[in-house]
């Protein structure tokens, strides 16, 4: 059996070659939090691991055109003490802050959580609720995907051969705009969610809701934007009517599995319930 | 094929080793430089015993390439005393029995003492969610919470 | 914190720096990982991927051509050896099943069971060889349910097991291996004279220990024999079963113990160790094995998973006329689950006239089970308290004090004919009542429950040497792991017996060639029986110490007394003679007779049943079934607390186990037989912010038949939780829950169907 290469480039063209002549044998390390797990339970036998964190534009925040660019592999723990983002987004990165433990926090990456692919991902139905655009490197240069389009199914994404999310982007915030995540686990902690809900939402002077969006985690092959759960919400005061309106909605969006963290009973109705509370909480960010 | 050759500070020591790729940085600190201080419970990131810093931030070094150690400072549980001297963390956990078995006890004096450094008097639910990656199956944690508290504030010298 | 710290003795009852403290949170400690020998081998072991197959072939031979590799066994490299229940000497478990546990016969019988292992250069050649070892399977029908395993037609486990008690000639072959009783009085005559009989159902899942530290070993066999590096809760069975197994003389295998990161009953039994020793003849080099956590959720020993009726009687008043229980309990693939324990206790907090209960211990396609502090227990009692609350409900009366009104005393005989001394239910019914958060106001959403728990303990073979050096200062040699603390228990008995400087006293678990046979840490029985061994020793040391004190004073022996740390004429007529110190006497030793020493091998006896009482709050979301406990406080009747802090922190610890147990750890089963939990990602044991400070009230009722009163507290705790937790969550929703784990999916469930 071949042993394990590991390259550790110093830029993006560099780190996609890499990546793409590896095949499908070649993976990305950022955080590694869910590399390592899969290697070690032999899901995935990669010969060729490329490590990005060298590469200064994954490991850097900055602001830029009134929002903020993420590099992919910036530790959750890094988001949490950025003031301006955590003011600007506090659902993305109390979502990105829900992944696994403190010590979890010291690595795993918005990048990484999204590109894994899993139907439960924290941060993703969080950064889908933002309108977040990954921006992706590969061999023919970069473009911008939506994050809702990245995960095409359980662990599997749309990137082509040798492409690479190097950096996620969270649009400039309207005034009176607010955000939030929530999901559900058995514990306080450490569990994998199993139903997440992310709103963001954006009041006018009145109060009342001119644009929103719901992403919806864990109760589908992939995460979910829910134009309907949205749809309920936009044009109203979010008052009770408009909260049951939503909790429909998003139950109505869900088509999960019966697994070991939860019924599909449990997931559809749970998706509702927390669909309000993240709209309630959303409304008074939106409103301070 | 040949091994990497990975140099990095270890507890303020300049540290050399060879590793595969596939060994963790946990699996380095106990195999190759028997560190065995630092502890192997599951090997997924889901227990905190194998808890270390690098660059002061926690990690679980189970879930770190030996490898991407080149060029950080990483700090185990060896490095908590100075010397002779046992950390107030240490010594409170003795003194109020916050340990039985022990094997989680690195993990959590690694953990705590990074948390007293960020916040210096934090209330016990964060503590108690700044923990909640390091099991422990002996204690219940309530001596664990409170020797941390009770530490916290001796060394705020309240 | 206890109210006050006992001033009668001097050591005992005090906080005593621990020996391996300072060790401990320094990371110098070495568990059963951390020890590398020159030559080291890395040992692994391949495991099958069915729930229940016969094995057809094992080819091993490319894994053994791969470079590296310097031994590969299966189940040919080791001794038949014959069925045999045993007793063997003091140990009562079947060596086969053991043999064939830690490696498959012709048989795997569980997701998991070992059916190779390969010893290699590096852990990346070993896993490398796993991979090359092909094995040629028949799959069978697989049944991990015992309901289901006793119905005709089910697949069966052993051809060769009969039911304990049937008939050898027409007996079929059966999955159920014995079915213990116990009977008290008429439990027919108590029902008639029942005003209310409740009769219940529940079941429970299998659940594991969770030590966070995963098996290990390192192994070194050499010509004159073996040692053995391990984390156990017992070297000396470890010592025992490989002999038996590897079929060779007990003193040819020296069985170190190192530092044990949790056992709770997990580490009584042989894994891996015996694989590592035979690995070791072969390659001619030591072999270390550890266990994944992976492996040790397959296939090390949770416990049963339980089928639990329980029928109660009872008058208007409370008085409980007839009791009864019938338990089916999951064994695992071998035969032995814990239903003797629950018959001998699940009804034995109470003093009742009439009392029937049996069970059936069934092999099923799931690991061997092993004990789990209380084992066998905590199930059967989840059900008993559980009726014995509604039965209170129903007739009005408080939950205590129904408890109270049926409560075992001194005199009171249960079940299997035991009469208790001295136990203090009662006290701890009474203190539960008396205290604050029995009477504190509850919000909305939030309930309240109780529950009572009783262990029955172990008392057994333990043995200690008192070595006195000539400077006074004592090296104590005693045979059991510590998991909690021990030790330092030890020390302070000794130091108390002898007089002397609790830090004079180095305590030292031997090896199995330093010392006699000691049993496991297990059964709550080493402060006790381990404690009376090292008083004994430290007396018989006295003995000795006084007598040469005679002897220097030229009297005879029986005109010494031994006071204070001191040897002293017994009378003023014997003369005067200036007391002389421990290390004054030693250190005229060598020209007295030679140095001072004590031992004793005793089977204590004596040892005395705990009794416990928890009280737990908790809230519940009513929209997600999600269950917050906000306020817990265990009460328990602890004998006398040598060390008081560890004391508290074996209820605190066993109360969190009994959290988990109700809330969310479960044992997950797919449709094929396997695993699909095995890791603590999907096995949810609580973590630091899912409980809160766990209060404990310790009431002492002294054991009369231990020097310093003690009796057992590790196990007691684990038994009330689960009722407690899952009564609690039934106060605040008016719905009953019978079955664990109450995971939000089932509340939320029952919520819905309740009307919401």
């Amino acid at each position: 059996m071949a042993d394990i290469q590991y390259e550790a480039p110093q830029d993006l063209s560099a780190a996609s070659a890499l990546l793409a002549a590896g095949g499908g044998q070649a993976r990305i390390l950022a955080g590694g939090t869910d590399l390592l797990v899969q290697m070690k339970s032999d899901l995935i036998e990669p010969t060729l691991i490329i490590d990005i964190k060298n590469i200064s534009e994954t490991r850097t925040i900055a602001a830029e055109n009134g929002g903020f660019r993420i590099g992919a592999a910036v530790p959750g723990a890094e988001l949490g003490e950025h003031e301006a983002l955590s003011a600007a987004w506090p659902g993305v990165v109390e979502a990105a802050e829900l992944i696994g433990s403190t010590q979890v926090q010291g690595r795993a990456s918005l990048g990484g959580n999204l590109c894994n692919a899993s139907p439960a991902a924290d941060s993703v139905p969080a950064m889908i609720a933002a309108g977040a655009v990954a921006s992706v490197v590969g061999q023919n240069g970069a473009r911008d995907v939506l994050v809702e389009d990245i995960a095409t199914g359980p662990g599997q994404t749309s990137l082509a051969s040798g492409e690479i999310v190097a950096s996620i982007f969270l649009p400039e915030r309207p005034p009176n705009s607010g955000d939030a995540y929530l999901r559900f686990i058995p514990r306080t902690e450490m569990d994998i969610a199993v139903v997440g809900v992310g709103i963001s939402l954006t009041l006018d002077g009145g109060g009342v809701c001119t644009a929103a969006r719901v992403g919806l985690g864990a109760v589908a092959p992939t995460a979910l934007l829910v134009g309907p759960a949205a749809d309920a919400l936009i044009g109203t005061k979010i008052d009770d009517a408009a909260l049951d309106n939503l909790a429909a909605a998003t139950s109505a969006a869900c088509s999960p599995i019966d697994d070991k963290r939860g019924t599909i009973e449990f997931r559809t109705d749970v998706a509702g319930v927390l669909a309000r509370r993240v709209a309630s909480i959303a409304l008074k960010r939106a409103a301070k | 094929m040949a091994k990497h050759h990975v140099t990095t500070t270890i507890n303020g020591d300049e540290t050399e080793f060879l590793c595969q790729t596939e060994q963790t940085l946990l699996d380095v600190l106990r195999d190759e430089l028997h560190l065995t201080g630092t502890k192997e419970g599951c090997g997924t990131g889901d227990c905190g015993a194998c808890t270390v810093t690098i660059d002061g931030r926690l990690v679980c070094s189970c879930l770190v390439l030996g490898v991407e150690a080149e060029g950080h400072a990483i700090e185990t549980i060896e490095g908590m005393a100075d010397g002779d001297t046992l950390h107030p963390l240490q010594r409170n956990f003795i003194d109020m029995a916050a340990l039985q078995c022990g094997i989680c006890t690195p993990g959590v004096l690694v953990a705590a003492k990074n948390l007293l450094e960020r916040n210096p008097d934090p209330s016990e639910t964060e503590v108690r969610y700044w923990l909640a990656g390091n099991l422990c199956r002996c204690t219940g944690y309530d001596k664990i919470v409170r020797a941390v508290m009770d530490t916290a504030a001796k060394m705020r010298g309240a | 914190m206890p109210d006050e710290v006992k001033t009668e003795y001097k050591w005992v009852g005090k906080r005593n720096p621990r020996p391996d403290g300072v060790d401990k949170v320094t990371g110098r400690a070495k568990y059963g990982a951390d020890l590398y020998l020159p030559g080291m081998l890395t040992g692994k072991i391949l495991r099958s991927p069915h729930a229940h197959a016969r094995i057809k072939s094992i080819d091993t031979s490319a894994a053994a051509a791969l470079s590296g590799v310097k031994a590969v066994v299966t189940s040919a490299d080791f001794p038949d050896i014959p069925k045999s229940p045993g007793p063997h000497g003091p140990i009562i478990f079947d060596f086969r099943d053991f043999s064939w546990n830690m490696m498959a016969f012709d048989k795997v019988l569980y997701d998991g069971h070992a059916v190779a292992a390969v010893a290699a250069t590096s852990e990346s050649i070993a896993r490398q060889a796993l991979k090359l070892i092909k094995v040629d399977y028949e799959v069978l029908p697989h049944v991990i349910d015992p309901v289901a395993a006793m119905q005709p037609g089910a697949p069966i486990l052993h051809e060769d097991q009969i039911t304990e008690g049937a008939d050898e000639k027409t007996a079929k072959p059966s999955n159920v291996y014995r079915i213990p009783r116990g009977e008290k009085g008429d439990v027919e005559k108590g029902f008639a004279e029942a005003d209310i009989v409740l009769e219940r159902e529940f079941t429970t899942k299998a659940v594991h220990q969770g030590y966070i530290e995963p098996h290990a070993c390192v192994a070194d066999a050499s010509d004159d024999g073996v040692e053995l590096f391990c984390t156990t809760q017992g070297h000396f069975v470890f010592r025992s079963a490989c002999a038996k197994i590897l079929d060779m003389d007990i003193s040819r295998i020296r069985v170190t113990a190192s530092e044990i990161g949790g056992g709770f009953g997990g580490k009584n039994n042989v894994y891996g160790e015996p694989v590592a020793i035979r690995l070791s003849q072969l390659a001619r080099r030591p072999v270390k094995i550890v266990m994944s956590r992976d492996e040790v959720f397959r296939a090390t020993g949770p416990t049963s998973g339980a089928h639990v009726r329980v029928k109660i009687g009872a008058r208007n008043d409370g008085t409980i006329t007839a009791a009864e229980g019938e338990v089916t309990y999951q064994a695992g693939a071998f035969k032995g689950a814990s239903v003797g324990a629950a018959v001998n206790c699940m009804f034995s907090p109470y003093d009742l006239e009439n009392a029937k209960v049996w069970g059936y211990d069934v092999c099923v396609n799931r690991p061997k089970v092993a004990a789990y502090r209380a084992p066998g227990v905590p199930m059967a009692a989840f059900g008993v308290e559980s009726v014995i609350n509604e039965l209170a409900d129903e007739l009005g009366i408080d939950p205590v004090e129904m408890r109270l009104k049926n409560a075992a005393k001194e005199g009171t005989q249960n079940i299997m004919g035991l009469k208790y001394g001295p136990i203090g239910f009662i006290d701890i019914l009474e203190a539960m009542k008396a205290h604050p958060h029995y009477s504190a106001p509850l919000g909305e959403n939030q309930g309240r429950g109780i529950a009572a728990g009783y262990w029955l303990h172990a008392g057994g073979i333990s043995c200690a040497s008192v070595n006195v050096s000539d400077d006074g200062t004592v090296t104590l040699i005693e045979g059991n792991p510590d998991i909690g603390g021990s030790r330092a228990s030890m020390a302070a008995m000794v130091a108390e017996e002898l007089g002397i400087d609790y830090a004079s006293v180095r305590p030292i678990i031997g090896d199995t060639s330093s010392v006699g046979f000691s049993h496991l840490t297990a059964g709550s029985r080493v402060t006790f029986a381990t404690g009376m061994a090292c008083v004994q020793a430290a007396r018989n040391a006295i003995k000795v110490a006084s007598d040469r004190a005679a002897k220097i004073w030229g009297v005879s022996e029986d005109e010494v007394v031994w006071e204070d740390g001191h040897a002293r004429p017994a009378g003023a007529n014997v003369g005067d003679h200036k007391p002389m110190s421990l290390a004054e006497i030693a250190a005229k030793a060598p020209m007295t007779g030679g140095p001072i020493a004590g031992h004793a091998e005793i089977n204590a006896t004596g040892q005395g049943p705990a009794t416990g009482a928890h009280l737990v709050d908790v809230e519940v979301d009513r929209k997600s079934g999600y269950v917050t406990v906000l306020r817990y406080t265990v009460f328990q009747d602890v004998g006398r607390a040598i060390s008081p802090d560890y004391v508290e922190g074996q209820l605190q610890g066993g109360a969190v186990q009994g959290i988990g147990w109700a809330l969310n750890e479960e044992y997950i089963y797919g449709e094929d037989g396997c695993l699909q939990n095995p890791g603590f990602l999907d096995y949810r044991v609580p973590v630091a912010s899912d409980v809160p400070m766990i209060d404990v009230c310790l009431i002492e009722v002294p054991n009369p038949n231990h020097p310093y009163g003690v009796r057992g507290v590790g196990e007691t705790p684990i038994v009330p939780p689960q009722a407690a937790v899952v009564n609690a969550v039934g106060n605040a929703l008016g719905i009953r829950f019978n079955d664990l784990p109450v995971s939000p999916p089932k509340i939320l469930k029952a919520i819905k169907e309740a009307g919401g």
